[in-house]
């Protein structure tokens, strides 16, 4: 059958039956145009948080941690053997990163990474009557501002006022805010060693990151390890790269040569990349659960012209079409169905697009914003336009069958 | 009437199976030639339908067969039975079957559309003339349900026409028309055998209009009766 003659036929159907038409074409739209504001929104939050981890936090991280416990020498004795070993006791190890000058010389010569050591560790922040938790990280802040954007995401003070101020330290906004804590205001620093310091607030910052803004603290390297009781010790080196694509084969590598347990971004933030999966999980049963029942919209259309097109079917069959045509005409009244509905859809979410993006409000979860970042890509159209045709086609599939078998003596009998 | 029939059953047997199989016809022998114009009459019931959907490969028989042109049409598949009637059957039906969302003239297209042997002008002027002959030039725009019953039974005759067929079957064209049109319909199949000599099977209850066929072929529970 020559593919316009049936398509005729197939647009005479749908037209002469417009209520349902329309009603199967908007439930298209809708389900498609859900996928492209849907799509575009959860992605553009996820890039944008991946983002600004990116941005603002270490690439790769080396703790001064294992990964497993230490072999027991009786191990290597045996190796393969089952050991019990009871009443074990720890080692007194002093923690840090044994060693930690020549990892950071080592790293340094590798191109394309920067490097800083870090201590960090809990402390109390006491100011007035209030006593909040921090963390306290010790920076070199010439190596500081090369690895994390601490420097750009100062809000108020200058990275300077921890050499110059006596004794410097710079917080979080949320820190700040939740003690009512100001600029150049003095603040009791109190470890868990017992050491106490009095510092000068000399920097506030704001990462966009919940977490980081309300409970990080910096100040210089030596008042940390004086903090901690700790001298000369670092516990972490963060490094920044220029490939982050790299950053789990880097950590990789580091690990395995210095032994202590080095995170890449993704496995630090392995919480809530892991959160985005079950995110996308969500979307993608929601817009299909939309476009399952656009799928029985279409069915319910298709199936109703089959009915009352009995009569027809018979005559075109006795006429001389093949069951092979007759199906071809059903199914292209799901595809026109289904193109008609893409195209008005893909209209519809690029509205809602635009529309979301002209909304502007204040959002604080895991990260703050103001207003939805969208991700614009012809990808979401392309998956969402598949996805469409693809249901309608099917949907039309088996009434479509169906009429193709029908025997036109049946029909003619019936009808006589 | 001496040349070799265009259509012809032979032993043609057409039961329904079951618990208790129904006989639609039994042992039927007939040829039809060019331009032989056939009358199947017979009381209601009588297998007269099924007779002709057989001939028309619309069904196919439990015993004997039907052969087009000489040629046998038994262990066809349903395509080559389905490019035979495109190519060789005209149908008209008691109940006009014309395809509601579209005028006469599209109607009347639609067989050589299928077929797509002309270009989209022939087709077209083909279509024309044909309503033309049948003296509905100017309904040619027109739905099904803007005309009466008989321009919608001419319009049928017109389709098929439409791809110029050896064989027109018909199954009581003139079942639900006043007695004018009835005679203007009966006579236009007249015409077809006689000036354009079409093997032309009209199934009819009417035995005055039976009375102007070349032949008639008396049905009675399924058999042919002298
Ligand atoms: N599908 C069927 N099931 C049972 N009986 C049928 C069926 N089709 C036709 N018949 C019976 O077969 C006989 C012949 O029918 P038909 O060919 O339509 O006769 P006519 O056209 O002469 O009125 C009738 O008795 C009819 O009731
Ligand atoms: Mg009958």
């Amino acid at each position: 059958m020559p593919a316009p003659l049936g398509l005729a036929i197939a647009a005479r159907h749908l037209s002469h039956r417009r209520r349902q038409t329309v009603t199967s074409l908007l439930g298209v739209a809708l389900g498609v145009a859900f996928f492209i504001a849907i799509a575009s929104m959860m992605q553009g939050f996820q890039q944008d948080f991946v983002n600004r981890i990116i941005d603002s936090s270490p690439h790769v991280t080396i703790k001064d941690e294992f990964r497993t416990p230490p072999r027991q020498p009786v191990e290597n004795v045996y190796p393969g053997a089952t050991i019990q070993l009871r009443g074990l006791k720890p080692k007194d190890e002093v923690r840090g990163l044994r060693g930690g000058r020549a990892i950071i010389a080592a790293l340094e010569q590798i191109p394309g990474l920067k490097v800083a050591p870090t201590l960090s560790g809990n402390a109390l922040l006491r100011y007035g009557p209030k006593d909040s938790s921090v963390n306290v990280i010790g920076i070199d802040p010439d190596k500081e501002r090369l690895v994390t954007k601490l420097e750009q995401d100062l809000i108020a003070g200058k990275l300077e006022g921890l050499y110059t101020a006596a004794n410097g330290i710079i917080l979080g906004e949320g820190v700040a805010l939740k003690a009512g804590i100001a600029m150049d205001d003095l603040v009791s620093v109190v470890s868990p060693e017992g050491v106490v310091l009095r510092m000068k607030v000399v920097g506030i910052f704001r990462s966009g990151l919940t977490l980081t803004d309300n409970f990080d603290t910096y100040m210089l390297m030596k008042k940390a390890q004086v903090l901690q009781n700790r001298p000369n010790v670092i516990n972490r080196v963060r490094i920044r790269m220029d490939d982050v694509e790299q950053a789990e084969a880097l950590a990789k590598s580091i690990e395995s040569r210095f032994g202590y347990r080095t995170e890449s971004w993704q496995e630090q933030s392995s919480n809530v990349l892991g959160i985005f999966v079950i995110q996308n999980a969500i979307m993608y049963s929601t817009v299909g659960a939309i476009l399952i029942v656009a799928c029985f919209g279409i069915f319910n259309v298709i199936s109703t012209v089959v009915f009352e097109k009995t009569k027809d079917i018979g005559i075109l069959k006795s006429m001389g079409f093949r069951d092979a045509d007759i199906r071809r005409i059903f199914v292209y009244e799901g595809l026109m169905v289904g193109c008609i509905g893409v195209l008005m859809g893909w209209a519809l979410g690029y509205g809602l697009v635009e529309f979301m993006g002209s909304l502007e409000f204040k959002m604080e979860g895991f990260v703050r914003a103001e207003g939805f970042v969208l991700y614009r890509t012809p990808k979401h159209y392309a998956i969402s336009g598949a996805m469409g045709l693809l249901a309608s086609t099917f949907a039309a599939w088996l009434p479509a069958r169906r009429a193709s078998r029908m025997k036109p003596v049946d029909i003619v009998r019936g009808a006589a | 009437m001496t040349a070799i029939p265009i259509l012809e059953a032979r032993n043609l047997t057409r039961e329904l199976p079951g618990p208790v199989p129904v006989t639609l016809v039994r042992d039927i022998d007939l040829g039809v030639g060019a331009g032989e114009f056939v009358a199947i009459t017979g009381p209601s019931g009588s297998g007269k339908s099924s007779l002709l959907y057989l001939l028309g490969l619309l069904d196919a028989p439990s015993n004997g067969e039907v052969l087009v042109d000489g040629l046998t049409t038994h262990g066809l598949n349903d395509n080559q039975l389905a490019d035979l009637r495109l190519s060789r059957f005209g149908f008209v039906f008691q109940f006009h079957f014309l395809l509601p969302e579209f005028n006469a003239l599209d109607n009347v297209q639609i067989p050589m559309r299928r077929l797509g042997l002309l270009g989209a002008g022939e087709i077209r002027d083909r279509a024309e003339m044909l309503l033309q002959a049948l003296g509905l030039g100017e309904h040619a725009h027109k739905l099904p349900e803007q005309m009466s019953g008989g321009q919608r039974q001419r319009v049928a005759i017109a389709r098929a026409m439409a791809n110029d067929p050896a064989v027109i079957l018909a199954d009581e064209p003139t079942g639900n028309l006043d007695t004018k049109s009835a005679e203007n319909v009966f006579s236009q199949f007249r015409r077809l055998a006689t000036d354009l000599g079409r093997a032309v099977v009209v199934v009819t209850h009417d035995t005055e209009l039976a009375a102007r066929a070349d032949r008639r072929v008396h049905l009675v529970d399924g058999r042919i009766v002298p």
